[in-house]
């Protein structure tokens, strides 16, 4: 029967697309399950696939839960090399001594994302596959040369993060690969980092507008952005600029004058892309100050908010 | 056409087996199929917290999980943090202060508060503002709920670092 005037929804409750669910115990048969279904998908946390399976704008033809493999849900430090599973979610980051000792900074990162439900669920390795303009675990990959390492049935790659993000939601991974885990050399020298994140207001929503530094104590620094443009953004001119010198006014005003050459936001439903770029300079020199004070310890707690 | 498969999982210390299609969801399947009520559905999206419920010790969004998932886990609805059918003493705290009106986030704002008191006893404004971030309200405002887990916590208006 159809009612007139009544609306029916696009989004509803149900997911009507069906498809088959596999939870392989072993690395081997998950790749192996991806190599044969073009149409597989993969679920970790499920905080973005679900939404997109209800949305209707995925359509897998299987999902491979990959939560049954154990050996993806480590953090190790190996010499400076930081290692985060495929599984380890944004709650775990935060909770992880490692992490709090040696890159405080992704902790940081990690309690920016959504709220506690989400962050309990959500890993960062997902974050980077939906990769999505807006995420968070972006701009310090970005910045701090991370390497993807992914896998299939064949071998194995490894792939920068600079040629991971290819364009909004598009990234470097082939069909039939696996994200194992991510790897994020931690600079020799003794540094800081800062995250800053804008939304419209304090507590869960998506970035606005992101920037991440990370300051090392003999003027080394790294600077990326987020939501600024389809894909994260380094600040390579800026991080020129700002090489062994001295944050005085002169200096900051010049790294920000740089951001317009850096970015390139738009405006959409969050915000229109002149605040954007306004917020991205004034956010950059929060930030620079921020891990300058951190590298001297009178900085700001990490995760205290900055704007 | 699509396998059905048999889950088992604990609901508040209940085993329970159910057949289970890969796409049905969390959610939908406690209020529809097993008939417990207490999670809503809000955003269906992940934005609200009103579908809050705790999978092996840890609040999630069921609306952004898959029943097939739950598989093996320990889940906990509003329903399983009763003590042995009465309201606890963080109920008893908001009903004391009267934080909700309508009373559609509750049970997500009392899994929430209850997950951040498991890891700050003695929490401060800030960390109960974050905890209960994902929770939205819409009619008392927040402060209220803020106040009463404060006051749970043992400091009224918010303890010291």
């Amino acid at each position: 029967m159809w009612w007139p005037g009544i609306i029916t929804e696009e989004r509803s409750v149900a997911i009507v697309h069906e498809f088959e669910y596999l939870k392989p115990k072993t690395l081997k048969e998950a790749l192996h399950a991806v190599a044969k279904n073009r149409g597989a998908m993969l679920l970790a946390g499920g905080t973005d696939l679900v939404g997109h399976l209800k949305e209707g704008s995925v359509a897998p033809s299987l999902i491979v839960d990959i939560k049954g493999l154990r050996e993806l849900k480590k953090i190790v430090l190996k010499g400076r090399i930081l290692n985060v599973g495929a599984l380890v979610t944004f709650g775990e980051l935060m909770e992880s001594r490692v992490i709090q000792s040696k890159f405080p900074v992704l902790t940081e990162i990690a309690g920016k994302v959504a709220s506690v439900g989400i962050r309990n669920r959500a890993t960062m390795v997902g974050n980077i596959c939906s990769a999505v303009p807006c995420l968070d675990s972006g701009p310090v990959l970005l910045a701090m040369d991370a390497i993807i390492h992914v896998k299939a049935v064949r071998g194995g790659r490894m792939i920068p993060a600079k040629k991971w993000f290819l364009q909004a939601r598009k990234t470097a991974i082939k069909p039939g690969e696996i994200v194992t885990h991510v790897s994020i050399p931690l600079p020799e020298e003794k540094g800081a980092g800062c995250y800053i994140k804008l939304g419209r207001y304090q507590g869960e929503d998506l970035a606005q507008a992101s920037v991440f530094v990370w300051m090392g104590k003999k003027g080394q620094s790294r600077v990326a952005f987020g939501s600024v443009g389809p894909t994260p953004l380094r600040g390579t001119r800026i991080e020129k600029h700002l090489k062994g010198k001295k944050l005085d006014p002169a200096v900051l005003d010049l790294a920000k004058e740089l951001v317009s050459e850096e970015v390139s936001p738009i405006t959409d439903i969050r915000a229109t892309k002149e605040y954007r770029l306004h917020m991205c300079k004034i956010m950059l020199e929060r930030a620079l100050l921020s891990a300058e004070a951190r590298i001297r310890g009178n900085g700001p707690k990490y995760g205290k908010s900055l704007i | 056409m699509m396998m059905k498969k048999s889950i088992s999982f604990q609901l508040n210390k209940e085993m329970r087996t159910i057949d289970v299609s890969p796409n049905e969801g969390l959610l939908e399947m406690l209020r529809d199929r097993i008939g417990v009520k207490s999670p809503k559905c809000g955003c269906d999206r992940g934005d609200c917290g009103t579908c809050t419920v705790v999978i092996d010790g840890k609040t999630v969004r069921s609306c952004l999980v898959l029943a097939i998932e739950v598989d093996g886990s320990e889940l906990t609805t509003l329903e399983g943090v009763m003590n042995q059918g009465q309201i606890n003493p963080l109920q008893q705290m908001f009903l004391d202060k009267n934080v909700f009106q309508c009373g559609f986030c509750a049970p997500g704002m009392i899994l929430s508060a209850t997950e951040l008191l498991e890891k700050h006893p003695h929490p401060t404004r800030e960390q109960v503002q974050e905890g209960l971030a994902g929770n939205l309200c819409r009619c008392t405002g927040y402060t209220p709920i803020i106040d009463a887990v404060l006051e749970h916590g043992g400091c009224k208006g918010g303890c010291r670092e």
